[in-house]
């Protein structure tokens, strides 16, 4: 009989020029990123084998990201921190793995488990709005219905975005690394940001299927009940880290998630060590 | 240039990894901005101030046609083997991409360093097929480089021409400084070496010119001369100066094994053309059929070494993780050690969840054998490339493959389960006849027949047969024996296509049988290119500046603009496309010696008019001229 695979979720970065990399090539550099790396990865069966792989929610083409993640079955397993650096070793400048960590077998799928995203976000240079956003903002959250027409391929759908917005901060310091409001505190900064200096949103979305919401309905929203109107492509947007919900509905917990990983398999995510 | 820089420019300007030529609000609008952007798995990146020479390899079509060419992977790898030289590459920008550059001026740019290629040394160009001339004019006039070559002055980088369409360069004279006549591996070190000491001694863009006129293989057309008979052939073509050779000899890699060739081809991000690692097995072929140009330029067939090219294979597939490998040559079913090296693949690809593509192979029982081992038979088609549908026009087009060979594999090949089966078919023919043209319709008949007699009621998959039929629009090429023939008109070319399509209407098994034809008009304009001579440029140029370029793309040839661009050259489509030529007319390309000699394609063009067929490489030596290279079959044979 088969051995059981052994399921990795592996938390990735994409930045610089590799922004503009879509979703799909994404998960096509990596089913040959993993076989440059000769990890032992598992494949599903039948006459055209594919590698068996799973990513959370697609990142949306010119953003930057920090919390990335796919999951994927490996028939024998060396360590992590090895599939961490032989998938590095594979890689470019602009795609960095920063975790690989061993997922329970109780743990949904990378794709179906995601409940919320954090992004920063700032205005492109040139771009920001007249609006004065620190005493504009308050009122803003205060409001109990925030309304937003999407457009879609089938005409225009009210949206209210107010459910969904978690957490909506902004911050003016520069290189303000100490103000992250949120979660656990830890800073969301990577010195290869596009924002190192900005002062920036701070957003944490709904992003569930049936929920999501994305960070630039929300400013043009912000910018609309303030009688402006969002510029073309105005905002420079990095998804920091990707959510599920281990609590309840009504109740939700929040962890990363590559937070819900086995404690033993568990080491230094790089962008905190010191 | 916009003087405010945006953020990213100024966050990234300073840290060259990071750096792109163009601004996020551009590549936010552009279809695929991943075709602009580099950083590709192993494309090379060197330091600026390591390295002496830079040379910019373009392929003028858009970057997923051009990313899937072998020979640029070679020279990328030759070049960038050379530690004073850094060899980055340049593709068309697609015609979105092109209306920006061209409102905002932003000059055409290298991926690997997103550099200007106008701050480049060289610019090398491959001209692998007719239709890409307006391209590279495109090409040109985006980097902000001079069109013509005597317009360039002595910043310019040199540009440089080089694949099969550079046995005729004429067409394309003007646009370039130096043609290299052959197989990019052998001379591209000296070239460089003289570059580097010209510009040591500060002689200058024509004398580095002059000197280069004088390597093997390379022709400087700025130093020769045309004069034109009243009727419009040749009457003289001459060098200009004293030490300028008459005669261009094509070079040639003699070893194909001891040779460079990529371990690490890029890997791109997007989903090319040949997605997939690609092993040349060989280089040339033995078979002579009379219309391919290819199978004279690069005589005589040369076999890469089978143990070196399993080494090769596990090297190539480890480092660029691809899920397929292919093998490349003219014809992979000649090459000697096929079913040891097939065996190896299988074993070894079979591990690793590796498929194996094998085009351009013979139908017969060991192919048969190894397709089924290697695709999905229900999913996967059969390709014969009949050529013709007579016995008799295969016997001119010396196309070996015979009717009971073709009827054999189907036959086979329906008791292996397989249903689809594709035909490949040339219209307009040299001799060709009503008769001939039935043939295609017949030939496809009988196959579908032969299915039905093979294959009983109940073990038919689907309970049918598909046979597709395509033809394609015969033209014909410098350095074949065809190369006096002449082509149909546009006119012609569509009735022979109502006469198929007819044929095909009447044939029992019609129901089975489906027919594609090209388009004529594209046809007939490939063959003015294809054979024309120095008084076209000013043609391509025009047609150009009125707005053409990407020609290859259906949706954007503008066959209208070409013939009356012509006509206000005062040059005509009759002259160049559809009048036999005598054995005596001067051609254009007549000045360069592909190996393969006049005398050899005469007698060969006879031979063709009395339907006789010669013998291939392997059999029996048909003193083509090639042997004077002293390598490949031709060595083989002489020592035997």
């Amino acid at each position: 009989m088969k051995e059981k695979n052994i399921k990795l979720r592996i938390k990735f970065r994409k930045f610089g020029p590799l922004r503009f990399i879509g979703h799909l090539d994404v998960m096509r550099f990596f089913q040959k990123a993993i076989r440059r790396a000769e990890i032992d990865v598992a494949y599903t069966g039948g006459f055209s084998p594919h590698q068996i792989m799973t990513f959370a929610a697609p990142l949306g083409v010119g953003l930057e990201s920090n919390g990335e993640y796919m999951d994927i079955e490996v028939c024998s397993l060396t360590s992590c921190q090895d599939i961490l650096d032989r998938l590095n070793g594979a890689s470019v400048p602009g795609i960095e793995v920063v975790s690989v960590k061993v997922l329970p077998d109780t743990a949904g799928n990378a794709m179906a488990s995601v409940a919320a995203a954090a992004y920063t976000v700032a205005f492109r240079q040139g771009r920001e709005p007249r609006t004065d956003i620190a005493r504009a903002l308050p009122g803003f959250l205060a409001k109990e219905k925030i309304p937003y027409t999407k457009e879609t391929k089938k005409g225009c759908r009210e949206l209210d975005l107010k459910p969904g917005i978690y957490e909506l901060t902004y911050s003016e310091a520069e290189n303000d690394k100490t103000g992250m409001p949120f979660l656990d505190g830890k800073p969301f900064f990577h010195e290869k940001s596009f924002f190192h200096g900005k002062p920036f949103f701070h957003m944490l979305l709904d992003a569930s299927s049936a929920g999501n919401i994305k960070p630039g309905q929300v400013i043009e929203a912000f910018l609309s009940e303030n009688g402006e109107v969002l510029q073309e492509n105005a905002l420079l947007i990095t998804r920091e880290e990707l959510y599920t919900n281990i609590g309840t509905e009504e109740k939700p917990r929040l962890v990363a998630l590559s937070d819900i990983c086995n404690e033993e398999d568990i080491f230094m995510d790089k962008r905190y060590s010191t | 240039m916009s003087e405010e820089l945006s953020y990213e420019d100024k966050k990234y300007g300073h840290d060259p990894q990071y750096r792109l030529a163009l601004s996020d609000d551009i590549l936010m609008k552009i279809e695929k901005p991943e075709r602009y952007i580099g950083h590709e798995v192993n494309s090379v990146v060197k330091d600026r101030e390591s390295v002496s020479v830079r040379f910019a390899m373009c392929f003028p079509d858009v970057y997923e046609i051009g990313m899937s060419h072998l020979g640029i992977q070679i020279l990328y790898d030759m070049f960038n083997s050379m530690e004073d030289v850094w060899c980055e590459r340049v593709y068309s920008p697609w015609v979105d991409l092109d209306a920006v550059m061209r409102e905002q001026h932003i000059p055409l740019f290298a991926l690997e360093s997103q550099d200007p290629v106008k701050d480049f040394d060289f610019l090398g160009i491959t001209i692998q097929y007719e239709m890409c001339y307006t391209n590279i004019l495109q090409i040109l006039d985006l980097s902000q480089i001079p069109l013509n070559a005597q317009e360039r002055g002595e910043g310019c980088p040199i540009v440089i021409g080089g694949g099969p369409c550079t046995y005729n360069p004429e067409p394309l004279a003007d646009f370039f400084d130096i043609f290299y006549i052959g197989e990019g591996e052998t001379q591209y070190r000296n070239l460089i070496n003289l570059y580097k000491e010209c510009r040591d001694k500060g002689l200058g863009r024509v004398e580095f010119l002059r000197r280069a006129a004088r390597l093997p293989g390379l022709y400087v057309p700025r130093f020769y001369q045309t004069a034109y008979n009243e009727d419009g052939t040749i009457q003289s073509f001459t060098p200009t100066e004293e030490g300028i050779p008459e005669r261009i000899t094509k070079e040639i890699v003699t070893d194909v094994t001891d040779t460079y060739y990529p371990m690490k081809p890029i890997v791109p991000f997007i989903k090319v053309t040949q997605d997939r690692v690609v092993l040349e097995i060989q280089r040339g072929c033995i078979r002579g059929c009379r219309f391919c140009q290819a199978g004279q330029l690069y005589r005589p067939v040369r076999e890469r070494d089978v143990d070196t090219l399993k080494k090769w294979a596990v090297e190539m597939l480890k480092n660029t993780g691809h899920e397929e490998i292919s093998l490349s040559s003219l014809s992979s079913s000649d090459y000697s050690k096929l079913p040891e090296l097939i065996d190896f693949l299988i074993d070894e690809c079979g591990r690793n969840h590796t498929n194996i593509s094998l085009p351009s192979l013979r139908i017969d029982a060991f192919s048969l054998d190894v397709m089924s081992k290697v695709q999905d038979v229900r999913k996967s088609s059969l390709t014969f490339a009949p050529e013709a549908g007579s016995q008799r026009l295969r016997n001119v087009i010396n196309k070996g493959l015979t009717e009971e060979v073709i009827l054999k594999g189907a036959g086979l090949a329906f008791e292996g389960g397989w249903t689809r089966v594709k035909l490949y078919f040339m219209l307009g023919l040299p001799t060709e006849t009503e008769e001939d043209i039935r043939g295609i319709a017949e030939l496809s008949n009988k196959i579908a027949a032969l299915f039905f007699d093979t294959v009983p009621k109940d073990r038919r998959t689907n309970g049918k047969v598909q046979i597709v039929a395509s033809t394609s629009f015969f033209v014909p090429k410098p350095f074949t024996p065809f190369q006096w023939a002449a082509q149909c008109t546009k006119d012609q070319f569509i009735e022979k296509a109502y006469q198929t399509r007819g044929a095909i209407s009447e044939q029992l098994n019609r129901k089975s049988i489906k027919y594609n034809w090209h388009e004529a008009d594209a046809s007939v304009l490939e063959g003015v290119l294809a054979r024309g001579d120095r008084r076209l440029c000013q043609v391509i140029r025009k047609v150009y500046e009125k707005g053409s370029f990407y020609d290859a793309w259906g949706e954007y040839y503008n066959n209208e603009r070409w013939l009356e661009t012509l006509e206000e050259c005062g040059l005509s489509v009759d002259f160049y496309s559809h009048r036999e030529r005598s054995l005596d007319e001067k051609l254009p390309w007549d000045f360069i010696d592909c190996g393969v000699s006049k005398e050899f394609l005469k007698r060969e063009w006879e031979k063709a008019k009395r339907e006789e067929v010669s013998e291939n490489c392997s059999l029996k030596c048909q003193g083509c001229g090639a042997a004077k290279f002293g390598c490949g079959i031709c060595k083989a044979s002489t020592n035997a």
